[in-house]
């Protein structure tokens, strides 16, 4: 189940709309500062050599060939582009505006909800988050209302969302990851590669108001969809048992069963997560957390268990009674604990920018400088099985790259370049041109003619 | 209101007229009459009025009056910093002297006095205390839920008659987490659902066990209005007006022309009444005390507003009724009229680059701060939450780095008055805090770097010249009560 970009259609609409390199193109990045988060670890003045768009080689003495287009980014910092490990970008839109919302499947579905079919390579919030350096996007389902935007200034009180306590389904639905490059028609590179869970409260409260039935009903389920599966033959000719789920939900729940597709559980309190670790482990799963602002509190369960967590390090109240353990020092005790930590920001897809800050953030607060980079762009990468092509310099995974004015954690730090699969980004947005059209200056016409 | 308007026959001098509004309940003629002792009334000549008390807005103490009290302090020199003012000055080596609660010397030749705690400040940063102008701490607090949540009084559009300190809870965690981010003053807001959402209250971030014991001494008030999309959500759907922003205007303009007459009904009585003449007090009404103060000046506009054609509208607005709007909050567009922002001497407060999450938002841009700077507008940087007030300083620098990406670079000089000295403007305290100036408050933070870099944090934050949190020292790490006992507790900072 498998899509791959489609490259040629890119690569034409790309020479069609703008004057962009094509990527059959050998471009050397010199000079600059390499952080790899591959072999080559960091280099203080180093080449990155693309060719077709792919890393070729990574190094202080790479030689340059004479076709190959120079980038000089002495001066500046080169990185992987960074990886959204969990985010409704490309399928959210304005929040506010529900038709621009595809990352909650509704009342229809639970885990046969597919978001790939909602992502847009055409979102005015790709190029944002792409001038922020991040070049990859794991798109992941959301119950209820997507999102949060989380400004109670901003009526988000007054809204209670789609929400709804009973439904059938715990289940978000399934995970896509999507590039960031302009121009394709189609940004998908792999679908179904995780299956989206909510538990603690949001679960409990889908489930009917208690832990113990949303634990309860997501065993039936499973159970169920691994009952289907012995059974399809008797269920297509009406011999098999009822099951309260669909046939869609529990073919989607099939890989799931069988340890194929990472369940991702957003979960946050310590007792929580040492329920689904035990669950996971009983029922032979792939687990990846999400949240666990209490993971600290159970961090060597985590880490024996091999359970890699995204987490918002920001988090640090007690914003829920399932949140009371919230501190900043969260991602640097599960990292010490030996736990794979990807860093990502508030859900907000208008918040595209605090990825890489959180992860600068944790560097106060005990998480080493290398864990830090490593949590947005080789991590993520691991945790969701995209290792192979993305998330280091390094050669034969895709040219991903971003060249950046210094330290890519840093607040002022901005990228200069962004390349993906080896082909240049423009480096403009909607917002830029807002800033450009209103940039002070006088003139006798409205701003509308600028 | 209750009471029903008494006759008042005053035979009054000057002297007791001002007394009278100048906040005594009980006026009496005999001067040797104490305040709170009733006047006896012995001669029809002079007759002294008694309202009960309560009923006159402007007579007796200022009711939740204000018991914050400095917390101990010692003359302190900070010796060796990197100093930031906020008065567009920085001193790349410099000392900074509190003494009895205040600044008294601060510059790069500065010595530290005989007798002072002297504080190595070298390679650390030193600013003045944050303000966070747009905060619901306290009105929303943590843990968010609905038993604690009193931000939005969500029943009518017009609650100019609420206060916002009625709802703060002093043990919000939040107020912890937000000193040790370095803020040490804040406005607490009420919600935005009301085209009049009520009365703000300016708090010092010291821990109390009542409001009262945060409010900041002489702070003036604040009145929140909201501009656009949530009044007209929110009552729309409710089935009432505003279910539109024409409907938005037409009830901001119905309650200024109220405001308006009740104001002139207190000024006919005061000017009768201190003249000796029969007069009937106006009952007093809540809503239009609060009103009735912007108009008079004595309470300050602080406007949710995110499009620029809507901030215009207000403009207009302001002058059909002359007051004065001190902020535009959220201004997402303020960037379209910087000019006329500058022009009329109006700050707006705004985050970096929080946008997009409603259509009035949508043209949100990161340049926003910078182009402001570089109109010569009062720029304020505000979180609108119990995160990003912690980090107040690094939202800045997401602005700044904007500024830098456009070719509109903005100085760490200028900068740090978005989040220090400008929202002290915006909410009329800048002659007691937001600066490093000898007199004013010694509300000062000690960064371990550059404040704008992602790795420092705030080491040691003074109020009124005492240590309220120091990051290295447990004693100075206070917990509110709700946090005892609790898994969270002593994993912070």
């Amino acid at each position: 189940m498998i899509r791959k970009t489609s490259l040629i259609a890119a690569a034409s609409a790309l020479s069609l709309l703008s004057a962009l390199p094509a990527a059959a193109q050998t471009i050397a990045i010199v000079g600059g500062r390499i952080l790899s988060q591959g072999p080559a670890g960091d280099i203080a003045s180093g080449t990155v050599l693309i060719k077709d768009g792919k890393i070729v080689a990574v190094g202080s003495k790479i030689a340059v060939p004479a076709d190959a287009r120079i980038v000089d980014a002495s001066g500046k910092t080169v990185s992987p582009g960074l990886i959204l490990p969990s985010t409704s970008l490309t399928v959210a839109e304005v929040e506010q505006i529900g038709d621009t919302m595809d990352d909650t499947a509704g009342k229809r579905m639970g885990a046969a909800f597919d978001v790939q079919y909602g992502v847009n390579p055409n979102s005015a919030l790709i190029p944002l988050a792409r001038l922020s350096g991040v070049t990859r996007a794991v798109v992941t389902p959301v119950l209820g209302r997507g999102g949060s935007g989380g400004h109670k200034d901003d009526g988000a009180d007054d809204f209670s969302g789609s929400f709804e306590d009973g439904e059938a389904s715990l289940f978000a639905g399934q995970v896509a990851t999507a590039t960031l490059a302009a121009g394709v028609t189609d940004a998908v590179v792999k679908a179904k590669i995780g299956m989206a869970l909510d538990l603690g409260e949001a679960g409990a409260a889908y489930a009917g108001g208690s832990r113990g039935a949303a634990i309860v009903l997501m065993k039936s389920a499973l159970e169920d969809a691994r009952h289907y599966a012995r059974n399809r033959a008797a269920f297509d000719i009406g011999a098999s048992r009822p099951y309260p789920y669909s046939r869609d939900d529990l073919e989607a729940l099939i890989p799931v069963v069988e340890g194929r597709m990472p369940l991702l559980v957003r979960v946050h309190r310590a007792s929580d997560i040492t329920q689904i670790l035990k669950f996971a482990a009983d029922q032979k799963l792939k687990l990846i957390l999400e949240g666990a602002e209490e993971g600290w509190m159970v961090a060597d369960a985590i880490a024996k268990a091999a359970v890699p967590v995204l987490i918002d390090t920001q988090a640090d109240l007690p914003g829920s009674f399932e949140t009371l353990g919230s501190t900043l020092q969260n991602a640097g005790r599960l990292n010490a604990a030996g736990v794979t930590v990807a860093v990502m920001g508030s859900r907000d897809y208008n918040n595209l920018r605090q990825g890489r800050f959180n992860a600068g953030l944790a560097v106060s607060y005990g998480l080493p400088y290398s864990a830090a980079m490593a949590s947005v762009t080789l991590n993520p990468a691991k945790i969701w099985g995209l290792a192979d092509r993305i998330g280091s310099l390094e050669p034969g995974k895709d040219a991903d790259v971003v060249i950046w004015t210094g330290d890519p954690l840093e607040v002022m730090t901005y990228a200069t370049s962004v390349f993906i699969q080896g082909k240049e980004q423009p480096m403009t947005s909607r917002s830029l041109e807002l800033a450009e059209r209103y940039r002070p200056v006088k003139s006798d016409y409205p701003p509308a003619y600028r | 209101m209750m009471h029903t308007p008494l006759l008042v026959r005053l035979a009054l001098t000057a002297t007791t007229a001002a007394l009278l509004s100048a906040c005594v309940s009980v006026v009496s003629l005999a001067p040797s009459n104490k305040p709170g002792v009733k006047a006896k009334i012995t001669d029809a000549a002079k007759v002294a009025v008694v309202l009960p008390k309560g009923s006159d807005p402007k007579a007796g103490p200022a009711p939740f009056a204000s018991t914050y009290k400095p917390l101990p302090s010692q003359l302190t020199a900070l010796v060796g910093g990197h100093i930031l003012t906020a008065t567009g000055e920085e001193i790349i080596s410099g000392t900074l002297v509190m003494d009895g609660g205040k600044i008294v010397a601060v510059g790069k030749d500065v010595q530290a006095p005989s007798g002072a705690k002297i504080v190595d400040a070298k390679g650390k940063w030193i600013t003045p205390g944050i303000i966070d102008i747009h905060s619901h701490l306290g009105v929303y607090p943590s843990p968010g839920v609905e038993s604690l949540s009193d931000g939005n009084e969500m029943t009518e559009p017009n609650t100019a008659h609420v206060w916002a300190e009625h709802s703060v809870w002093p043990q919000d965690p939040g107020f912890n987490r937000a000193r040790a981010g370095g803020v040490t003053t804040l406005q607490i807001l009420p919600g935005s659902a009301n085209l009049f959402g009520g009365r703000s209250v300016t708090l010092k971030n010291v821990p109390a066990i009542t409001t009262e014991g945060m409010k900041f001494p002489g702070a003036p008030y604040g009145l929140k209005m909201a501009c656009g999309e949530n009044p007209k959500r929110v009552y729309g759907h409710k089935g009432r007006s505003p279910s539109t922003r024409m409907g938005n205007v037409a009830g901001y303009r119905s309650a200024w022309i109220q405001a308006a007459s009740y104001k002139r009904k207190w000024d006919d009585y005061r000017a009768k009444a201190a003249k000796g003449e029969k007069a009937d007090p106006p009952e007093r009404n809540l809503n239009l005390d609060t009103l009735s103060g912007v108009l008079a000046g004595d309470i300050r506009i602080q406007n949710h507003c995110y499009r620029a054609d809507e901030m215009a509208t207000m403009i207009d607005i302001s002058r059909e009724f002359d007051f004065k709007i001190s902020v535009f909050h959220h201004s997402s567009e303020a960037y379209k009229i910087a000019d006329l922002l500058a022009k009329e001497g109006i700050c707006y407060a705004t985050w970096a680059d929080w946008a997009g999450f409603k259509m009035e938002a949508y043209d949100g841009i990161a340049e926003n701060a910078a182009i402001g700077q570089k109109a010569g507008a009062c720029v304020i940087i505000h979180s609108d939450d119990p995160v990003m007030t912690q980090r107040l300083n690094q939202e800045a620098a997401i602005a700044m780095g904007a500024g830098a990406r456009m070719g509109l670079p903005v100085s760490r000089a200028d900068a740090i008055a978005w989040i220090t000295l400008n929202p002290a403007k915006g909410m009329g305290i800048d002659d007691k805090t937001g600066s490093l100036a000898p007199g004013k408050n010694a509300d000062v933070v000690l960064w371990s770097g550059d404040p704008f870099s992602v790795y420092s944090t705030a080491d040691t934050v003074f109020i009124d010249g005492a240590v309220v949190f120091d990051r290295k020292d447990p004693r100075y790490q206070p917990k509110s009560d709700f946090e005892l006992g609790q898994p969270g507790e002593g994993v912070h900072p």
